[in-house]
């Protein structure tokens, strides 16, 4: 870190803002850490800087067109760390969906002339562009999530890196298993914890809004989804959603798209 | 003062963004020309969601805006829900209205302190405000935590709720949590009256202008999920009627389609509900706006901000309502049974009217969907304003007083892109 407060700058690039919003949901806090930090660019709340040298470097929203190829480079250019926010930064987002189609046809069907905007084929993760210090996963990424790693920085350690599997949450949280008591088919096995194992708290499924966990049995729960009367394409459609281009999820639902598909 | 070609540059938006700018060219003492140049980079939801389950999509529509993903809940549950013919009942009614209290809250809360106020009052963002206006501050922020509360209620977070599904919500609240919170509402009571009071104390421009105004209307309530589509020039129609009224089209300087209705720009939002609405609201909600001498309906554009003020007051007010009379129910969501059809949803996002249609098959697969935001239909009507608005203040006035303007009319609408607005930059190019 650099002496005085750190600088920090939270980008937006292809999302839906909700990740911001973990900044500006704190509340008091909000106040508290503009105290510890110096917030030198962030659009949404109205400071702006965009091109300032800093410390940390939130980034929110994917990598969809050629101009924010370039300007992913050069954030990574002026910042000490850079720490990605939310599934679209990490993983590409739902809209990576997009990636596993025909881009330009659906252009075509949305727009009546695409060829005034310009986009590329795919929606990817920052990762895919330049170098990551820390990835904070979720859809949204949540206060906690960013408190806890400017915290970090602040004392000069290493974030903690969260990848346990919600079940472990769920267990801690003493939940019913919606998987094993009401048959849904439920993700909780192989999505990291952090939400706070939301859904099983409202006797729902988890839909892995925040990523792979360590170690994901994708197969064994695939087929387990398969025993509960899912179709091969219901489980394909399981891994493929919002973090769909996490290469774990990728993998395992491309399988049982082409099973389907013969 | 001749020609001159005038550009307000935005180099970064958020939301309706990407880059943005306003181009502005001026002849003979006149705006000749003037685009608002939006581009957000196209995600393409209305394509992915083709072929996709109805159990997925609250949880898919929701992304598609982090600041109001209640709305894309109802406005699709509404939709397919009208498709398999779904009749979720009088509870799952209610507490829809309670959810939707709570967006209303959190959205306009945040509009007003975090993104607009401040620039009112001459400050660059809501930390330099705080140094000065701590109690008013300390209010928006309270009354931000209430909305974001009341949401979670069902959701368990503010930003993608988890709880809503097609029929209804998976879980109830339970008695217990529902008496918290009506406590915490009755403490806010007060600050939403203040609130009223003291937005309409901010010095705004006293600039009438003729505009149509859009919104939902209820046979007697203020409108949130259902109602009839009406304007200020006497449009009333069911929602499933809307294309055939309103056109949707692409212009080169947008990635945001713009909307026309009989080929003319119309208003969505706060402005335009209140102004449609006043009949609606409950007696205090009335009797606080009264008080502010401010008459409604208003020609003034600028009363956007005192309309948001009063619909966070009303939100408050029906809140304490519904939670006042809450009851556990049976189940809380109506059982579905998909068929083909197509259905349509309107519901009143915070920024204003949100239709969409969808097309299902009998496996419950969605097979089209059309989906239209608030902000893409205020579009033709943002330029509209700042056409007249920059002439009104006077075309000759320096550059920088032009673009505070500029910022100033485009903010007021709450865009997506109110974050963008300041930061534009302008380039003067003199011819």
């Amino acid at each position: 870190m650099s002496k005085g407060k750190p600088r920090v700058a939270v980008h937006k690039f292809t999302s839906c803002d909700g990740c911001q919003l973990a900044f500006l949901n704190l509340g008091p806090q909000l106040l508290e850490l503009a105290q510890l930090v110096d917030i030198v660019h962030f659009a949404e709340a109205g400071m702006v800087a965009p091109d300032a040298e800093v410390d940390i470097a939130f980034v929110e929203g994917s990598i969809s067109t050629p101009h924010e190829a370039e300007r992913i480079r050069a954030i990574r250019a002026a910042s000490k760390q850079v720490i990605t926010i939310g599934a679209c930064a990490t993983a590409g987002g739902i809209q990576a969906l997009r990636n596993l189609h025909n881009a330009s046809e659906w252009m075509a069907d949305v727009y009546a002339r695409p060829d005034h905007l310009e986009t590329l084929a795919t929606s990817t993760p920052v990762s895919e562009h330049i170098r990551v210090d820390l990835e904070l996963w979720g859809c949204p990424t949540n206060g906690r999530q960013v408190i806890g790693a400017v915290r970090s920085l602040l004392f000069g350690a290493a974030p903690v890196d969260e990848r346990d599997k919600i079940c472990v949450e769920c267990k801690r949280k003493q939940n019913v298993c919606v998987l094993v008591a009401k048959g849904e088919p439920c993700m909780g096995p192989v999505t990291r914890t952090g939400c706070g194992a939301l859904c099983p708290a409202v006797e729902r499924d988890c839909f892995a809004c925040y990523g792979p966990s360590d170690n994901p049995n994708t197969g064994a729960l695939a087929h387990r989804f398969r025993e509960l009367g899912l179709s091969e394409r219901a489980v394909a459609d399981r891994f493929l959603f919002i973090n769909n281009w996490a290469q774990a999820y990728r993998v395992e639902g491309l399988k049982w798209r082409e099973q389907e598909n013969g | 003062m001749g020609d001159r070609n005038v550009r307000i540059n935005v180099p970064l938006l958020a939301r309706v963004e990407g880059e943005g700018a306003l181009d502005v060219r001026v002849k003979e003492g006149r705006i000749d020309e003037l685009k608002l140049v939006i581009f957000e980079p196209p995600r393409l939801f209305e394509k992915f969601l083709e072929g996709r389950p109805y159990r997925e999509v609250p949880d898919a529509v929701s992304r598609i805006c982090g600041l109001c993903p209640v709305a894309y809940q109802m406005s699709a549950s509404h939709a397919i829900e009208d498709a398999f013919g779904t009749e979720p009942g009088p509870w799952v009614r209610e507490m829809r209205r309670l959810f939707y209290c709570g967006e209303w809250l959190q959205s306009h809360a945040v509009h007003m302190h975090l993104l607009a106020v401040p620039d009112f009052l001459g400050f660059n963002s809501v930390i330099e405000m705080a140094a000065h206006y701590p109690e008013e501050v300390r209010r928006g922020l309270e009354i931000q935590e209430i909305g974001n509360a009341i949401i979670r209620l069902f959701g368990q977070r503010s930003v993608h709720p988890v709880g809503t599904r097609v029929g209804g919500f998976y879980h109830a609240p339970q008695k217990a949590q529902v008496e918290a919170l009506l406590e915490r509402l009755h403490r806010a009571l007060p600050l939403a009256e203040a609130l009223v009071a003291w937005t309409a104390t901010l010095e705004v421009p006293d600039d009438p202008q003729e505009f149509v105004a859009v919104s939902l209307r209820h046979p007697d309530e203020y409108p949130m999920n259902e109602g009839r589509l009406v304007s200020s020039e006497g449009l009333d129609i069911d929602i499933a009627d809307y294309q055939g009224h309103f056109e949707e089209f692409q212009v080169p300087h947008s990635s945001a389609l713009h909307a026309l209705l009989e080929g003319k720009p119309y208003l969505v939002g706060p402005l335009a509900r209140l102004n449609l609405n006043l009949d609606r609201l409950p007696q205090p909600v009335r009797d606080t706006l009264a008080r502010t001498g401010v008459r409604f309906p208003s020609s003034n554009m600028f009363h956007s901000a005192l309309a948001r003020a009063v619909e966070v007051h009303y939100a408050i007010v029906e809140a304490i309502r519904i939670c006042e009379a809450y009851q556990l129910p049976e189940t809380p969501y109506a059982e579905v049974r998909p068929r083909a059809g197509i259905g349509y949803g309107c519901t009143e996002a915070p920024r204003g009217i949100l239709w969409h249609a969808f097309a299902m098959d009998d496996d419950g697969r969605v097979v089209k969907v059309t989906i239209i935001p608030p902000t893409s239909q205020n579009q033709a009507r943002m330029e509209q304003d700042l056409r007249w608005s920059l002439e009104r203040l006077g075309l000759e006035k320096p550059d920088e007083e032009l673009r505070l303007r500029g910022e100033m009319v485009i903010r007021n609408y709450d865009p997506c892109i109110s974050c963008s607005c300041h930061f534009l930059k302008l380039n003067v190019e003199r011819l």
